[in-house]
């Protein structure tokens, strides 16, 4: 069989490509002769080896909780379903946690796909767009009615989610820090928040109403509406005190006062 | 500028301190862009703080050139916005395809050298220098597989590829011994045949065996130290061609940074005398 002549650039692709992935009986003809010579094996492996292992680069919380070899097994099967569609591998994943919550042998462990979106959240504060922080003293001085019609637009580093059912952050954060959970890990909601204050991801826990609050910010609603939202979460929430804790934690980039207030 | 470069290595996160502080003369440092096409954050700086105190060379591999289409035009904007923060000394690429129809395969792929792959190849080199406002070096492929309906040999096609776009080439001499072996063809007389002067940079490695196959299918790993046929076919090269600014890549099973500062030496010394004797 000859391959090449005749045969033009886009086919000669399209089969070796999908060759790649494919049982090599199922290999298009026009490459059959190039699947059956044991080098064909070299692409297929690399190609394979390197997505798993971009996989389990950016996900090292779930890979520790799962251990390497249940991991590469699960990210095979992600592989065969998703390819890369981006060289920069570390955007590699965009949708496994959403796989792993519909993958059966992940069944037992209901948590781990919000574990893979808070490792997901790492890679994506890590490398976002890099933009001022707003600390506690940037609210000082302004008119406490001018502020209530303010918005303050989340940083592009911070990432955060609350998991109503398991204590997703605690997990994930000791298998983050390879640290071993230290007795039994009380079963509760939890928030997370994510941020890049300096030059470094760092983490914290937060509450339902700061969740709901940073939801609000980021829809560009105003900061009386933001703290509304806060208290319908949980109405013993303290917004002076939710405010100055993320402000703290880097999670807000600054402060935009309307410059047309309403009367 | 390129003439005072000597031997550099591969940059890998783990060794960034010893490579920051690293007074060698002539040492520069290679990355793959891929790895810093983020938006912000800390990669970014690192690679910043790199380049304060070392030149750096961008060595792509996923502008897929030898793909049946365009080379993607965000991507080689970011590139070129990379470029334009890093200021390279070298940008090259591969005679290869990897990304196709939306997805990457994180692999350099094979095609067979026909008049349509060239002219595809000469559009997409075009292309690519237009568009990040450099010259770039293109690197000769590892072979595993035999390839038939080839209407080029590969030392022709990359000299009228050269001669068409004006670009550069990266000889990849690892790479020539692996393809040798595995295809069955003469290293000495494919690297005395190479067209010295579009030679830009050098690149040296180490590969494997294949675990089933053996001494019969080299594989290209970069996970292991330089080998001595390699170094016989470098000397041999420099003899001949003069002085290129020369990598020492290993991107698996990494040793100590000594290590590969050892080997980088081998190298620079290899490159010093020719240096001299160029001046």
């Amino acid at each position: 069989m000859r391959v090449g002549s005749g045969m033009s650039l886009a086919s000669f692709e399209d089969a070796f490509a999908h060759a790649l992935f494919a049982e090599p009986r199922e290999a298009d003809p026009t490459v059959a002769d190039l699947v059956a010579q044991p080098a064909f094996a070299v692409y297929r492996n690399t190609v394979t080896k390197s997505c798993i292992d971009a996989l389990q680069a950016n996900f090292p919380a779930v890979t520790r909780l799962v251990g390497e070899e249940w991991f590469r097994a699960a990210a095979a099967a992600y592989v065969a379903r998703e390819r890369p569609n981006t060289p920069s591998l570390q955007a590699y994943g965009a949708t496994f946690a959403a796989f792993l919550a519909g993958f059966a042998p992940a069944a037992e462990l209901p948590y781990l796909a919000d574990v893979a979106r808070l490792d997901r959240y790492w890679i994506e504060s890590h490398g976002a767009v890099d933009a001022p922080v707003l600390d506690a003293t940037g609210l000082v001085g302004t008119d406490p009615g001018v502020l209530a019609g303010a918005v303050l637009p989340p940083h592009p580093a911070a990432r955060w989610a609350w998991f109503a059912e398991s204590p997703v952050y605690s997990i994930w954060r000791d298998n983050r820090a390879r640290a071993t959970t230290g007795g039994e890990l009380p079963w509760r909601s939890q928030g997370a928040l994510l941020t890049r204050r300096a030059d470094v991801v760092e983490w914290t826990e937060i509450d339902h109403a700061a969740c709901r609050f940073l939801d609000a910010c980021a829809a560009g609603r105003s900061l009386a509406l933001a703290i509304d939202a806060a208290l319908d979460a949980d109405a013993d929430a303290n917004p002076a005190r939710m405010i100055a804790t993320l402000l703290h934690a880097g999670a807000v980039t600054r402060l935009i006062v309307p410059t047309d207030q309403p009367a | 500028m390129i003439s005072t470069l000597t031997a550099g290595l591969g940059l890998k996160p783990q060794h960034y301190d010893e490579a920051l502080a690293c007074p060698a003369a002539g040492l520069w440092f290679e990355v793959h862009p891929e790895n810093y096409l983020v938006e912000g954050g800390p990669r970014l700086r690192w690679l910043d703080a790199i380049r304060e105190r070392h030149p750096i060379s961008l060595h792509g591999v996923a502008l897929s050139l030898a793909a049946d289409t365009t080379p993607d035009r965000e991507h080689l904007r970011r590139l070129r916005q990379l470029a334009d923060r890093i200021e390279p000394v070298l940008l090259s690429e591969h005679l290869a395809w990897s990304t196709w129809r939306g997805a990457y395969h994180p692999d350099l792929l094979p095609f067979p050298r026909t008049n349509e792959a060239l002219a595809r190849i000469v559009g997409n080199v075009d292309a690519a220098q237009a568009a990040l406002g450099r010259r770039i070096a293109i690197e000769n492929p590892s072979h595993y597989l035999r390839l038939q309906g080839h209407e080029w040999d590969e030392i022709p096609f990359l000299d009228e590829l050269v001669r068409r776009t004006g670009c550069g080439l990266l000889l990849d001499v690892n790479n020539v011994h692996v393809s040798a072996t595995n295809l069955g063809f003469d290293a000495a007389a494919y690297t005395d045949a190479f067209p010295g002067a579009a030679v830009m940079e050098i690149h040296l490695a180490g590969h494997s065996r294949d675990p089933a196959l053996g001494d019969a299918l080299l594989v290209d790993s970069h996970d292991a130290p330089v080998s001595e046929p390699v170094w016989a076919l470098y000397e041999r090269l420099v003899a001949r061609i003069g002085p290129r600014p020369t990598l020492i890549e290993r991107d698996d099973r990494l040793p100590p940074f000594e290590q590969l500062l050892a080997e980088r030496e081998r190298a620079h010394h290899a490159l010093v005398p020719a240096l001299a004797e160029a001046a």
